[in-house]
């Protein structure tokens, strides 16, 4: 007989005879590979729709010029294009406009609106020139048409030849849908008009959004770039394609990462339960493999023996879990688009690219994570020495190699000193690498903790008659090992659960608390359009001023600041603060100058707590920001909480707004009711105005409902991940009671020997089962809850730049908690029935 | 996609019919005027843009010679479009009137037609026309008229252009019943039509960025009107000629859907002024020789005779590859080419072909 035939016989022998595990296993290791798998293609699919998307819309140009406060005079168009090495100038207007009856959802109600001039457009951005009807080739150039994409029409229930209402400020403009834009992505959402057309059906005469430009060839790029950043100022900012791209690339980032960072968990979790397999598998075959060695067998064969079986299990679970994840991304992009539910991406309609090559590392991740799981207990199974490992009862000393508290301190010391590093690129690396070493440590350090746990409870129960609580005990108590490896799957599992759902409930009740904060009045009226102006000019204010219904109204001035190129757009809220106190208007951190200690002489500014994060302003700072016709000095007053806006936001008084701009219009009106006024009154007597149906007004009540719905389903897929967790480390029960089950047959043969009844001994196991499940609550309950620390005060302000207080969620963990229990419970005894089911005789015989 | 026939005189007219008064009426904004016979073309006042006509342009061709006496032929064209649109909207960008401009040159040693076209919208200075004298621009492609008659064109682009000054040597060549040109049956049908034949011409073509010196003679048309075209109307034949003994002949047949012919013309003037007209049935085209375009597959009867009255002339092109394929920008397709003219067997002047409407159905 050769060894691979030997090889082969034990390999199909030992899978026969436990293809539950095998079965376990296998799933663990497909499921950890399918959901990073299905992470990945997701994520890559929706980030590159979502920048080719937005590449579509800046076209072939090489630099684009913008205005650091969105909007700028169109005279600079006929300047730039004066540069002798400028080829192409095009001038483009773009406004998000809000249609009416799309309002249920906060983040997704508007339609892009791009104005350009088509012959200059032409060469830059061919795909946004519309299609219009044969003959009717005018309609491009004409002040009553709009081209919608594909996407657009199907969203706005539209076709060519219909007419669309949207509203610009306060008045309501009818457009001809002259046709469609072929050539924008699926799922784009999209309106391109005339430029013209577009400036004056929505009062933006004279002004452009950027410019978009062309350079002759020969033109040395960086240096114009740089050439005419300098001649145009402060004011503007000039980019190039890539920083187009960096753009695009730091707005999803922190969210891209963080899922990635939850697939690598599942995998983490896959991981452990391949080597808890492994290792009880190997450990169980001690004899096995000593009588190979007896017969002739070398230690190089043995090891090659488990390491094949280990190569088995990771190629066939990997290419499983490459399977299974391709079906999750496609069938999940469908259900909940390309960012599930989150909104990072919005408008996307991604197709799931499949590339060999990432499809070959996520193959090669899922192979070496196993062949890591089995590694460990390969060598230990190769080093036994034969005579030692074919007497009974060697298995827990085996095992003992793989516990080193030691080891399993050095991981939580060197987590807790990465738990005060900074992060890496704005990401919170060290917060992840903190979380892993938290649970490899832990894990490690469970035997030792059981033994210790349980050697206490058998000294505490030996007073007290109860055989079977003693034997449970004592089992526990005196072979850790194999116990402690059945109880790191629950351990892992569920301390993440615990983690994720500390965070997950942390945020949303700070969420909850801060919309308390931010949306104190009663009533908010916006205008349908954003652009250069607010909707609501000065008479338009008076008239809801004096309207007998509401006894305080706050004017409100937003728009968006480029402050530095490569980042999104910053919001500034110009509106009135308490000065003295800002605690009275804004949801403040400690972070803020004393109250009534503002100089009278300087114009105060409230910062997000992302504007520390990204652009290093401190309480205290003189900050310059483009504001007015120049850029004009700030003082930083103090430093507010931000849900909102993950890229940064500042509020500064409204008065010195109008003071340094001139501009008096505003986009929002907050309005506090008059008591005995109810909310319908107020609405009926707003619309009673002229300008009434234009305007979108929200009950405070349902924009917090509203935010906290976007919330939860931003967090659905976690929940689903949690799930997942949880099922696996279900799994990890399951299969290393069974393992341990098969190999203790002799030890319960010996036991209903002596007299013990059937019942009792499945009692037992349930009893241990249910120990071994209360040891792990509680110290996963602690792990977990160490990780939420992280979660909470790491993790999230380093990426999202938030921080938040900690909250619990007792009921949830609890009846978490009992379930776990129970069903670990059920896990052991059903698992011990077929060990005490019959021949206890033979059992007992088999071996002595 | 905006459909530039109108890239070509005749096909802007086209484009006029089928897009504009087959859709939505004649003179539906009545602001636009329409072609009269009574009305007396004055210079220098009528050389500029008449902003109240639908179409307009300038267009200039004829042949160069090198320093080393090699052959070139050249068009550029200046069109001024009303849209009829727009006229309420106080915007800088409201597109009021659109300037599109057209170079071509012909150059027997490249074998195929080299050339551009650019579209612009007036405003901001980029483009325009200009009323009092003749003075269009977009972006850098300039035509101007001097105060002594001499037209300065000055178009280049990345990989050809031209820098040319064309002296007057003959008076303008009112057409038809002085400057009223009739193109159907209906009196409607009709344009306000000037050549200025005979036009001596020295500059510089560039090529690949290297200036070459050039002499030659050209012939100018300007033309301005609402609508004329005949809705039956399938594509034109036109011809514009320098005659070797001074004089100039133009002819044209508007060809009918159905075959036969819609309306002809034809003049010629002689060295000392004098014209002689033929009526429609007095013109014939017949074609000699067809070549088949090898980009389009359209058949164009590159090679003609011309029958004026008694007198047959005999076209013979500078090269067959003149058709203009724009399919890519702007979905025009025709031949607008440098011919030779012979009359009895001797050569008899030199002048430019136009052949229009032959590739229709690769349009659609």
């Amino acid at each position: 007989m050769n060894t691979t035939m030997i090889s082969r016989w034990l390999l199909w022998g030992e899978w026969r005879a436990h293809w539950l595990q095998f079965l376990v296993a296998l799933t663990a290791i497909g499921i950890g590979v399918a959901m990073a798998f299905s992470i990945h293609l997701i994520n890559t699919a929706a980030f590159n729709e979502f920048s080719a998307a937005s590449k579509s819309l800046s076209g072939q140009s090489d630099l684009q010029v913008q205005s650091r406060s969105g909007f700028f005079d169109e005279m600079l168009y006929p300047r730039l294009a004066g540069y002798p090495e400028v080829q192409l100038a095009n001038p483009v207007l773009e406004l998000d406009v809000t249609v009416s009856g799309k309002q249920q959802n906060r983040n997704d109600h508007r339609l892009k609106i791009i104005g350009i001039d088509m012959f200059r457009a032409m060469a830059i951005v061919p795909d946004l020139l519309g299609l219009p009807e044969e003959g009717k080739s005018l309609d491009r150039v004409a002040s009553d048409t709009i081209f919608l994409s594909p996407a657009a029409m199907e969203w706005l229930q539209v076709q060519q030849h219909d007419h669309l209402e949207l509203h610009a400020g306060l008045e309501t403009i009818t457009l001809r849908v002259a046709g469609g834009l072929v050539r924008a992505r699926a799922g784009q959402r999209l309106a391109v008009m005339d430029i013209g057309a577009m400036q004056w059906r929505f009062q933006q005469l004279g002004v452009l959004s950027r410019i978009e430009l062309k350079l002759d060839n020969g033109v040395n790029h960086a240096a114009f770039k740089v050439k005419l950043a300098d001649e145009l100022g402060d004011a503007f900012v000039v980019t190039e394609q890539t920083d187009q791209e960096k753009r695009i690339a730091n707005m999803s980032r922190a969210y891209r990462v963080n899922l990635n960072m939850l697939a690598l968990v599942a995998l983490f979790t896959g991981t452990f339960l391949v080597f808890s397999t492994q290792a009880l598998s190997v450990v169980r075959r001690r004899q096995q493999f000593a009588l190979l060695r007896v017969l002739g067998y070398t230690r190089q064969q043995l090891l090659r023996q488990v390491v094949t079986e280990g190569l088995t299990l990771g190629v066939f679970g990997s290419v499983l879990g490459l399977a299974l994840g391709y079906g999750v991304a496609v069938s999940a992009i469908q259900l909940l688009g390309g960012d599930l539910g989150t909104n990072f991406f919005p408008g996307v309609k991604p197709g799931i690219y499949l590339d060999p090559l990432m499809a070959l590392l996520f193959f090669a991740v899922g192979v070496t994570v196993t062949l890591l799981g089995n590694v460990a207990p390969a060598l230990e199974a190769s080093r036994a020495k034969p005579a030692l490992a074919l007497r009974s009862g060697s298995e827990d000393m085996a095992m003992a190699k793989l516990s080193a508290p030691w080891y399993a301190l050095v991981c939580l010391a060197i987590a807790l000193l990465f738990t005060q590093l900074p992060p890496i690129f704005e990401l919170p690396i060290f917060g992840y690498l903190a979380i892993s070493l938290l649970l490899i440590g832990g894990i490690a350090l469970m035997p030792y903790l059981t033994a210790r746990v349980f050697v206490r409870l058998l000294r505490f129960q030996s007073d007290q008659p109860g055989a079977v609580g003693m034997l449970a005990a004592a089992r526990l108590a005196h072979a850790p090992n194999q116990s402690a490896i059945a109880l790191g799957g629950i351990l892992a599992s569920f301390s993440l659960m615990v983690a994720m759902a500390i965070m997950v409930a942390s945020f949303r009740i700070s969420i909850d608390q801060w919309l308390g904060q931010v949306l104190p009045a009663d009533l908010y009226v916006r205008t349908a359009v954003s652009g250069d102006q607010g909707g609501f000019q000065a008479d338009a204010q008076q008239q809801i001023k004096t309207l007998s219904s509401f006894q305080r109204v706050d004017l409100f001035r937003t728009l968006h600041l480029t402050l530095d190129p490569n980042r999104p757009d910053i919001t500034l809220f110009a509106r009135p603060v308490d000065r003295a106190d800002p605690r009275n208007t804004l949801p403040m951190t400690d972070d803020m100058l004393m109250p009534g200690t503002i100089p009278e002489d300087v114009m105060p500014v409230w910062i997000s707590e992302a504007m520390v994060d990204l652009y290093g302003y401190k309480t205290g700072d003189r900050i310059r920001l483009p504001v007015g016709t120049a850029p004009n000095e700030f003082l930083v007053a103090g430093v507010w909480r931000d849900y909102g806006r993950q890229f940064g936001a500042i509020q500064m008084l409204l008065t010195d707004y109008q003071a340094l701009t001139g501009d008096i219009s505003v986009n929002t009106v907050a309005a506090w009711l008059q008591s005995g006024v109810t909310a319908d009154q107020a609405i009926a007597a707003l619309r009673q105005l002229p300008f009434g149906s234009a305007l979108e007004i929200s009950n405070s009540s349902d924009m917090r409902a509203l935010s906290l719905e976007i919330f939860d389903r931003s967090f659905a897929v976690t929940y689903l991940l949690e799930i997942i967790a949880v099922v696996i480390g279900l799994m990890g029960v399951a299969a290393s009671f069974s393992a341990q089950i098969l190999a203790r047959i002799k030890e319960f043969g010996m036991l209903r020997h002596i007299g013990v009844l059937r019942r009792q001994v499945l009692m037992l196991l349930a009893m241990e089962g249910g120990l071994l499940t209360v040891l792990g609550i509680v110290l996963g309950f602690l792990l977990g809850w160490a990780i939420s620390l992280i979660l909470v005060f790491i993790v999230n302000p380093q990426s999202f730049h938030w921080t938040m207080a900690i909250h619990m969620p007792w009921p949830w963990l609890v009846s978490v908690a009992a379930v776990l229990l129970v069903s670990a419970a059920l896990t052991a005894v059903l698992s011990g029935r077929r060990a005490v089911s019959a021949q206890v005789i033979r059992a007992v015989r088999e071996d002595w | 996609m905006l459909r530039k026939k109108w890239i070509n005189p005749w096909a802007a007219v086209l484009l006029l019919i089928l897009n504009v008064i087959g859709l939505d009426g004649l003179a539906d904004s009545g602001r636009l005027k329409s072609v009269t016979p009574d009305y007396q073309l004055t210079f220098p006042l009528d050389y500029g843009a008449h902003e109240d006509f639908r179409i307009e342009w300038w267009y200039i061709t004829g042949w160069l010679e090198t320093e080393d006496r090699k052959s070139l032929g050249f068009q550029v064209t200046f069109f001024r479009y009303a849209t009829d649109m727009n006229h309420d909207n106080p915007s800088r960008f409201a597109a009021k009137h659109l300037i599109i401009a057209h170079l071509a040159l012909s150059d027997p040693a490249v074998g195929k037609l080299m050339h551009r076209e650019r579209t612009v919208r007036e405003g901001f200075g980029f483009a325009y026309s200009k009323q009092g004298d003749t003075d269009v621009k977009l972006d850098d492609w300039t035509l101007v008229r001097q105060t002594d008659g001499a037209y300065i064109v000055d178009m280049q682009d990345s990989d050809f252009g031209l820098q040319l000054t064309l002296t007057p040597a003959q008076s303008p060549l009112l057409q038809d019943q002085n400057g009223f040109s009739r193109k159907g049956p209906k009196p409607e049908q009709a344009s306000y039509y000037y050549s200025e034949p005979h036009l001596k011409v020295s500059g510089t073509v560039f090529r690949d960025g290297k200036p070459v010196l050039v002499k030659g003679s050209a012939w100018l048309d300007h033309e301005w009107s609402t609508a004329y075209l005949d809705p039956d109307a399938d594509g034109w034949d036109w011809v514009g000629a320098n005659l070797d003994d001074g004089s100039a002949l133009m002819a044209f047949q508007i060809r009918a859907k159905e075959g036969g012919k819609v309306w002809a013309y034809a003049a010629l003037r002689d060295a000392s002024g004098d014209m002689t007209l033929f009526d429609p049935d007095q013109v014939e085209f017949m074609p000699v020789r067809t070549w088949q375009s090898p980009h389009t597959e359209a058949v164009y009867p590159v090679e003609m005779r011309i029958r004026t009255g008694n007198i047959e002339w005999h076209l013979t092109p500078l090269m067959d590859d003149q058709e203009l394929d724009s399919r890519q920008s702007t979905a025009t397709v025709y031949w607008e080419g440098a011919v030779t003219l012979t009359k009895d067997r001797q050569p008899a002047g030199r002048g430019y072909l136009e052949l229009t409407g032959y590739a229709k159905s690769l349009e659609m």
